[in-house]
């Protein structure tokens, strides 16, 4: 290395020391000392007393573990789908040539910007069994049902019935489709007109333009999006977490991974487990995104580059 | 088999907030023959892209009508219309192969996968997509300009559509491939016996390709009629000076009767041009003694005196040597007369040293062409 060389990298490392020190001190450590807490015994007010893998055995023994596994498991395999379809469709109804389209978009990406708290303490009245308005909107389609079948179906009372709440916060969570939409959005308008034209030339119809053009074309924005939320549901934590007023829903219904390792962590003050479970979902997380990567490379069609 | 007519075709488009209503075409018909290459020409904003996706069905139609073998198509969406088009920019599916994108408008139709293998290879062999190179398995981004273009026209031959539509297919590609596909086209025209409608705004395209042009500007249609007419008896000013390069030569004069000759004398100068009609020439004229008239005429038919062995005293007038640009078989020669700047193309493959030289040229009547001054349409 010559002098100059080494000028430069001194150069350089001053230039990007703020960010390489909160990486180190905020990310780096963090990490490595949760891989070492997860092989101890440690309640932050004593010191860590090394335990081998006894957290892990444990974990292993646990069924409160097993259930919050399930539940984030099932979350995200119904919430990323409907979530996908729900933003797809979106995007494709506001990417028409309709007056007002401009309103519409904002409208609909407006409830994506509410805080997370916010965003619960609503979806909290909303889903209420005898006030809310979901159930408000629900009652009468199922009056009519029950009228015409002579069943006796009732709305749920979403957050505390046990075999509803995990559905409640699917709702909730799609109510944030608005981020996703707009990507897709930005997705649909990459798609040249003409490719739609010389499909409809072609022969097909809208259906078909849209299984044939703009699924295959918009490829690669949902293989992002379908990325960022697995990431994003696997920890899914604060909203369950305020709507259940810190609990973890009727029956544990709505406990999930994120939410155990809050509760080891700072209900039970068992710092070691909880950090076993952050690596159990870290690797979790890991292994969901690299299946996602390798089904992706044969399907996603990157146009042009 | 297909004749398409085109009655009366109108397109406007609303014009935005504050700002009045564009008229795109305004009032086109013409008939477009069974077997026909028929060519519509103009500079950019003529209406003729619009008019051909209007015949597509990719544009509304303001009114006016469009048959397809006698049957009213305004309102038939393009999928029924049984028309194929070439884009300017190829639209290939990026993410189909060679293969898929030519196969994808009969699968939609449901044919039969063997005829559909054998109608693609057909094409391809066609098209030369087969070899040298077997491009059928390839996705569009690993092919070159000319090879999207011919995966284009191939997607086209495979439908056995009714007929062709092309909407500048060649402008996409540099000179050398447009000129070979060029005569591709050309070939297939021959080949297919199919009815084309072409749009460009390259006369050359226009003038090798067609069986007869439709030259546009405007929104309104200027002239219809083959080629070789077109070039030598343009029905106004606007077609005189499109159509031919270097362009048509015109210079404004008077007509005037001297005893029993006609006379037209360059305007604006006191040095005038001075050419004596003969024959019918003469007779046409006649009609507009003392009157103002524009005289066109090729540059080709513009010559040094000096190198005709019986110059036509009548048709022969001074000017003086401008520019002197050899390109190649020919030579361009700019002059100036006193009131205007005139092209002659000599058939001397030397450039000359006559630049600043004052000289004789003679033009050849029989060929000129005279215009109104104030409609510019041909007298």
């Amino acid at each position: 290395m010559t002098a100059r060389e080494k000028e430069r990298l001194r150069t350089g490392l001053l230039f990007i020391s703020p960010w390489l020190l909160g990486f180190a001190a905020l990310t780096l450590y963090p990490l490595l000392a949760s891989v070492w807490f997860s092989l101890c015994d440690y309640s932050v007010l004593t010191e860590p007393v090394f335990l081998g893998t006894e957290n892990y055995r444990e974990l292993w023994r646990d069924e409160v573990f097993w259930l919050a596994l399930r539940n984030t498991v099932v979350f995200a395999a119904v919430s990323i789908p409907l979530g996908t379809a729900l933003a797809i469709g979106l995007a494709v109804l506001l990417n028409q040539p309709v007056r007002g389209r401009g309103l519409y978009r904002t409208i609909f990406f407006l409830p994506s910007l509410v805080p997370a708290i916010s965003l619960a303490i609503l979806w909290q009245w909303l889903l209420n069994g005898s006030v809310g308005l979901v159930n408000e909107v629900l009652q009468w389609p199922l009056s009519l049902v029950n009228l015409v079948a002579g069943t006796s179906l009732r709305a749920p009372d979403w957050l505390n019935d046990p075999s509803w709440a995990l559905w409640g916060l699917v709702l909730t969570g799609l109510w944030g489709a608005g981020n996703a939409m707009v990507i897709y959005l930005a997705g649909l308008q990459e798609i040249p007109a003409e490719l739609y034209e010389a499909a409809e030339m072609d022969g097909a119809n809208a259906w078909q333009r849209f299984v044939n053009i703009t699924l295959p074309l918009l490829t690669p924005v949902i293989f992002f999006n379908v990325i960022m939320g697995l990431i994003g549901s696997l920890q899914t934590f604060a909203v369950p977490y305020i709507l259940t007023n810190g609990g973890d829903g009727p029956g544990r219904s709505l406990l999930f991974l994120a939410t155990y390792i809050y509760q080891s962590a700072f209900d039970y003050w068992n710092m070691g487990y909880a950090s076993a479970l952050a690596l159990v979902l870290f690797l979790l997380i890991l292994a969901l995104t690299l299946v996602v990567v390798r089904f992706g490379e044969k399907r996603v069609h990157y146009a042009g580059r | 088999m297909a004749e398409i007519v085109i009655d009366n075709l109108r397109k406007v488009y609303p014009g935005a907030k504050g700002q009045p209503d564009k008229v795109a075409v305004e009032g086109a018909s013409f008939t477009i023959h069974d077997k026909e290459f028929l060519v519509l020409v103009g500079p950019s904003g003529c209406g003729k892209t619009t008019t051909l996706r209007m015949i597509a069905g990719l544009e509304d139609i303001t009114s006016g009508s469009i048959r397809l073998d006698g049957r009213l198509i305004n309102d038939v969406a393009p999928k029924d219309r049984d028309l194929a088009m070439v884009f300017q920019n190829y639209a290939l599916y990026p993410h189909m192969t060679v293969y898929r994108n030519m196969a994808y408008a009969l699968e939609l139709r449901r044919v039969p996968k063997d005829d559909i293998r054998r109608r693609v290879e057909n094409a391809a062999k066609l098209l030369g997509l087969l070899e040298p190179d077997n491009l059928l398995e390839r996705k569009p981004k690993a092919l070159s300009g000319g090879q999207r273009q011919r995966v284009a026209l191939g997607r086209a031959i495979v439908r056995e559509p009714k007929a062709f539509l092309f909407d500048e297919p060649l402008s996409n590609l540099d000179a050398k491939m447009r000129v070979e596909t060029r005569a591709e086209l050309s070939r297939l025209h021959h080949a297919l016996q199919a009815t084309m409608v072409y749009v460009t705004h390259d006369q050359v395209e226009a003038m090798t390709l067609a069986d007869r042009i439709v030259v546009m500007n405007g929104g309104r249609i200027q002239q219809i009629a083959p080629p070789l007419e077109v070039y030598h008896r343009p029905a106004n000013l606007f077609v005189a000076g499109f159509i031919g390069s270097p362009r048509m030569n015109t210079i404004t004069g008077t007509v005037t009767g001297e005893g029993d000759r006609v006379i037209f004398t360059e305007k604006g100068t006191d040095h005038p041009i001075r050419l004596a009609m003969r024959g019918d020439l003469a007779r046409l004229l006649e009609k507009h003694l003392g009157q103002e008239v524009i005289l066109g005429l090729r540059p080709e038919h513009l010559a040094d005196a000096r190198d005709l062995t019986d110059p036509d005293p009548g048709a022969t007038f001074e000017a003086r040597v401008d520019v002197v640009e050899p390109v190649g078989a020919e030579t361009w020669v700019y002059l100036r007369s006193s009131a205007h700047q005139l092209i002659a193309r000599v058939p001397h493959a030397e450039p000359r040293t006559d630049i600043g030289h004052t000289l004789h040229f003679t033009a050849d009547l029989s060929r000129a062409r005279f215009f109104h001054p104030g409609t510019g349409e041909s007298l």
